[in-house]
């Protein structure tokens, strides 16, 4: 440390250097706070552990002191440096003495920086009045926001409402959809727009305006956030694919619809799973058509146990607690489960079903007089113009994509936009319902604070320079970057800017440029790292 | 508040009475900057639990670098001066001054709207099943400790080697000083014996260093009578995952997985399945596994039918990687008590058919595997529901309580 001390108060611009043993701790902190005035220092360094948990803290002390605080710089020598050479002290140390050259380097070209405080709509707009949909709008009116549901239907309750009954309650689907509209229509804070799309959707986190076609009428409708939740489809077969007439060969959305008039009990039926899913076309597992099968299997064999099912299927999905008791509940009720092999798919044709059956070897064949395809959730075809709207990502299903695929699975990388229910990937209805409140949490923590700020750390582009090669656009992960046909340049909009730089690196005419990480900056820190 | 405890529960929703129990630390976490001297100084060693035994911890500890808190703790039941000896060591060290021996145990008292439990699950402890050989088998390990030896932080630094050579080597050490004893002591019967099995395992060491042929056996506790008859949700995709890691680290892993039914029902977890066998070469075998043997060099032999083929085989491999069920943490029927919340047959959380995250107990949300097993991005989505139930909660007064 002494070493350290004593070399970097040879660094030119170097005005005062003071050792703590912790300066993150409030002594640390007092004494940057003290020295700035004595010193009348105009740029800080701190060479110590990382910025990313500590940056904000020094920033703050130097804030504190009437230091602007983006004239702060910090040279991480625990975890690039003695972490990394805890068993080679001299090499260690020379490596810290570049770091803090470089830091320095740098910080006497930092420029102060200016946050923008933005205005913040305590609004929320739902998009969608499935379960998921329903179930965010009424959280968050709950939490005291207004909210508007835009919902496309003339009635709440999505794809639930060509239910039939749920298991393992043997509640109508009706019920529920009534119960959760009935209170989400008495919700003094949720205004239901049925009848209703978005046609636009302009501004930013807090501060969207929504152009909505409600009724053939065109209203604008102000915000601060927004929740995805427009769910999904159910794939229907073309003509003949696996048979498929829509009489006795039919989809389970058919099937609800059939059971819920009043289905005469077919004597045979045979049910097909990973009919157009798991396969070239559509890689992904659906997740809820074997228990929507399994389901329909109880239900057939409870109202006519004389009633012979088979399942042809490829793998159960019957995960967690609930599906695989339903799964035992359907096996004890006497239906059969036959594997396929994808290779060899069965046969729909002439009231039965042909297949290879793997366990034994050979070639079956099963009278049918009702056949049912397993077919999946597909994505809604409204998705791609809702992603384009919003500017956030759906995937190569059409399914939107989430900020992170583990961590933040409600949340887009674009801040003020959530996610939830089978518009990010087929969901049952209890993962629709947390989902549809796990996502009003997440906007809540918007909607909570009392205003806005973006960080300095930002991106502009030159509008003397800039060619509107679009370069810029295409890297953007935030969609941040406009484009202005008129003047022919790019625009950063800096309320939606991330500081991530992407711009700054693609520009070929070198005219965007990220505040804090300039080229003049860097190109000191690498001029100090090579020069030594 | 880590290393705590609920121990007194009252009141309703809008107004509950929490006590919380806090253990001593012996540390204090204002001071601790988890620097790591201590446990570099520290002289007592014991088995490390957060590796299953796989190496050794220090008596003030912390079990990982990026653990939250950051802090360290001293084990009472090792530490030298907590047990009435002489050290002192770690106090020494100790720049921030955080070590205090005398600190007690402390009581916190609590006033909330509402609260949620989140008290996740525990590993099945595979001994239960003695066909598999857990625990009597070296070289048949859980998933949690496949995890460990994958991990670059973990026991082997992410190096693959087989427990039977982890534990071998440190077995020689040991070996080699009971064999420098009995040469002093003259014990030519013991001698003899303690250099046959040094040499074995000097050879068995050398031989069978890194784990390159594995095998992972699924629903180990789980769609399974004796023990818990659900599916536990998440193990098919973690062993895919173990078995294409695996493969990164050393490209000529070859990985078997013996499956009844491969679940890969979330997003992007089939493709995951099918670029596993395209590109790490998995093999998925669907069939139950009946008994895992061992050979006389200690490598696992699985005896198993393959359906597809319709015949019982056997395969030798090199390390056996168990699918530990998703069982319901043990401590979960003392807090139902205490909170007065139902569990369900299987000692889950038990929660409203229609709203995923309310106990049967107005005020009191659950999340995540507590409730019953659940992936990584289901918990996280569970998490931020459950916070919106309790903010509801807590912003009206505990008036809106239905979904």
């Amino acid at each position: 440390m002494k070493e350290l001390v004593e070399y970097a108060k040879t660094l030119p611009n170097v005005a005062f250097v003071q050792e703590n043993l912790y300066t993150c701790s409030e002594g640390g902190i007092n004494e940057i706070k003290s020295a700035i005035p004595k010193h009348d220092l105009n740029r800080v360094v701190v060479a110590s552990c990382t910025p990313r948990t500590h940056e904000p803290l020094f920033m703050g002390a130097c804030e504190e002191a009437g230091l602007n605080p983006y004239l702060f710089e910090m040279a991480n020598i625990r975890d690039q440096c003695s972490w990394v050479h805890m068993r080679d002290k001299e090499g260690g140390t020379e490596r810290a003495k570049g770091q803090i050259a470089m830091a320095v380097a740098k910080a006497a070209r930092l420029r102060s920086l200016s946050r923008i405080q933005l205005g913040l709509t305590h609004r929320a707009l739902v998009i969608g009045g499935g379960v998921a949909g329903m179930s965010a709008a009424m959280a968050l009116g709950n939490m005291g926001y207004e909210v508007d549901l835009v919902e496309k239907q003339d009635r709440l309750g999505g794809l639930l409402n060509s239910v039939n009954l749920v298991l393992p309650t043997h509640e109508p689907a009706a019920k529920l959809v009534d119960d959760l509209a009935g209170r989400v229509n008495e919700n003094p804070k949720v205004t239901v727009h049925l009848r209703s799309c978005v046609t636009k959707v302009e501004g930013y986190v807090g501060n969207y305006v929504v152009s909505v076609a409600e009724d053939g009428k065109d209203i604008s409708i102000k915000t601060g956030v927004i929740v995805v939740a427009v769910g999904a489809r159910v794939l229907k077969p073309e003509q003949g694919f696996f048979g498929y007439d829509g009489e006795k060969v039919v989809t389970h959305y058919d099937l609800e619809s059939m059971m819920r008039e009043g289905l005469s009990s077919p004597e045979n039926v045979a049910i097909i799973q990973c009919v157009g899913s798991r396969c070239q076309e559509r890689t992904y597992c659906s997740r809820i058509c074997c228990m929507t099968a399994v389901k329909n299997a109880i239900l057939l064999k409870e109202a006519n146990p004389a009633t012979k099912i088979t399942i042809f299927y490829r793998d159960m999905q019957m995960y967690g607690v609930e599906n695989e008791d339903m799964f035992r509940r359907s096996k004890e009720l006497g239906v059969r489960y036959v594997t396929y092999d994808p290779e060899r798919p069965p046969q729909v044709g002439n009231g039965a079903v042909k297949a290879y059956h793997v366990r034994m070897g050979r070639d079956i064949e099963i009278p049918a007089d009702l056949v049912v395809l397993s077919t999946p959730l597909v994505a809604q075809e409204e998705a791609g113009d809702i992603s384009t709207m919003l500017k956030v990502p759906i995937n190569e299903n059409g399914f939107f994509l989430e900020g992170h695929v583990k961590l933040k699975p409600l949340d887009f990388a674009t801040d003020g936009v959530y996610l939830c229910g089978s518009a990010r990937f087929p969901s049952t209805i209890r993962e629709a319902v947390a989902q549809g409140l796990g996502a009003a949490s997440r906007a809540a923590g918007v909607l909570s604070k009392e205003a806005l700020f973006t960080s300095g750390i930002v991106a502009d582009i030159n509008p003397e320079t800039c060619c509107g090669c679009l370069g810029c656009v295409a890297v953007c992960p935030y969609g941040a970057i406009n484009f202005f046909a008129d003047r022919g340049v790019c625009q950063v909009n800096k309320v939606l800017c991330k500081g991530c730089g992407g711009c700054a690196a693609t520009c070929p005419s070198g005219s965007a440029r990220l505040d804090g990480f300039s080229n003049d900056q860097l190109f000191a820190q690498i001029e100090q790292a090579l020069t030594g | 508040m880590a290393y705590s405890e609920v121990t007194e529960f009252s009141g309703q929703v809008g107004d509950f009475k929490v006590k919380v129990h806090r253990k001593a630390r012996y540390v204090d976490d204002t001071r601790c900057t988890a620097c790591g001297a201590c446990a570099e100084k520290c002289p007592t060693r014991v088995p490390n639990e957060f590796n299953f035994g796989l190496d050794d911890r220090k008596a003030i500890y912390k079990d990982y670098a990026q653990g939250i808190p950051s802090v360290y703790t001293i084990d009472p039941k090792a530490c030298k001066v907590l047990q009435g000896g002489k050290c002192g060591v770690c106090a020494k060290v100790c720049q921030a001054k955080a070590i205090d021996y005398e600190q007690k145990d402390t009581d916190v008292e609590l006033t909330v709207a509402a609260v949620i439990v989140a008290t996740g699950y525990e590993m099945f402890d595979a001994t239960q099943i003695p066909e598999y050989g857990y625990g009597r088998l070296p070289n048949v390990i859980s998933s949690l400790e496949m995890e460990r030896l994958l991990s670059a932080g973990g026991p082997t630094k992410g190096h693959l080697s087989r427990p039977s050579v982890v534990r071998g080597e440190i077995r020689l050490k040991d070996l080699a000083k009971q064999i420098k004893k009995a040469e002093k002591a003259e014990d030519a019967e013991a001698l003899a014996k303690l250099k046959a099995e040094e040499e074995w395992l000097e050879d068995h060491v050398k031989k069978y260093h890194t784990a390159k042929k594995l095998g992972f056996i699924q629903c180990v506790g789980s769609r399974d009578f004796r023990f818990h008859k659900y599916c536990s949700s998440y193990c098919c995709m973690h062993s895919i995952k173990e078995a294409i890691i695996a493969r990164e680290h050393e490209p000529e892993t070859e990985s078997s997985i013996f499956y009844m039914d491969l679940r890969t029902v979330g997003k992007g977890f089939e493709e995951y399945k099918v670029r596993g066998a395209q590109v790490s070469g998995l093999k998925y075998i669907r069939g139950r596994v009946a008994e895992v043997t061992q050979d006389e060099d200690l490598n696992p032999v699985v005896h198993y039918e393959d359906t597809e083929q319709r015949r019982v085989m056997s395969m030798t491999l090199d390390m056996v990687i168990l699918a530990n069920a998703c069982s319901p943490a043990r401590g979960v029927v003392g807090l139902s008590k205490l909170l007065g919340i139902e569990l369900e047959e299987n000692n889950f959380v038990k929660t409203h058919p229609n709203r995923p995250l309310d106990t049967s107990v107005p005020g009191i949300f659950t999340c995540g595997c507590a409730q019953g097993p659940l992936d990584i991005p289901e918990s996280v989505a569970q998490a931020s529901s459950a916070a919106a139930r309790a903010a509801e909660v807590v912003m009206t007064g505990g008036r809106a309580l239905a979904v």
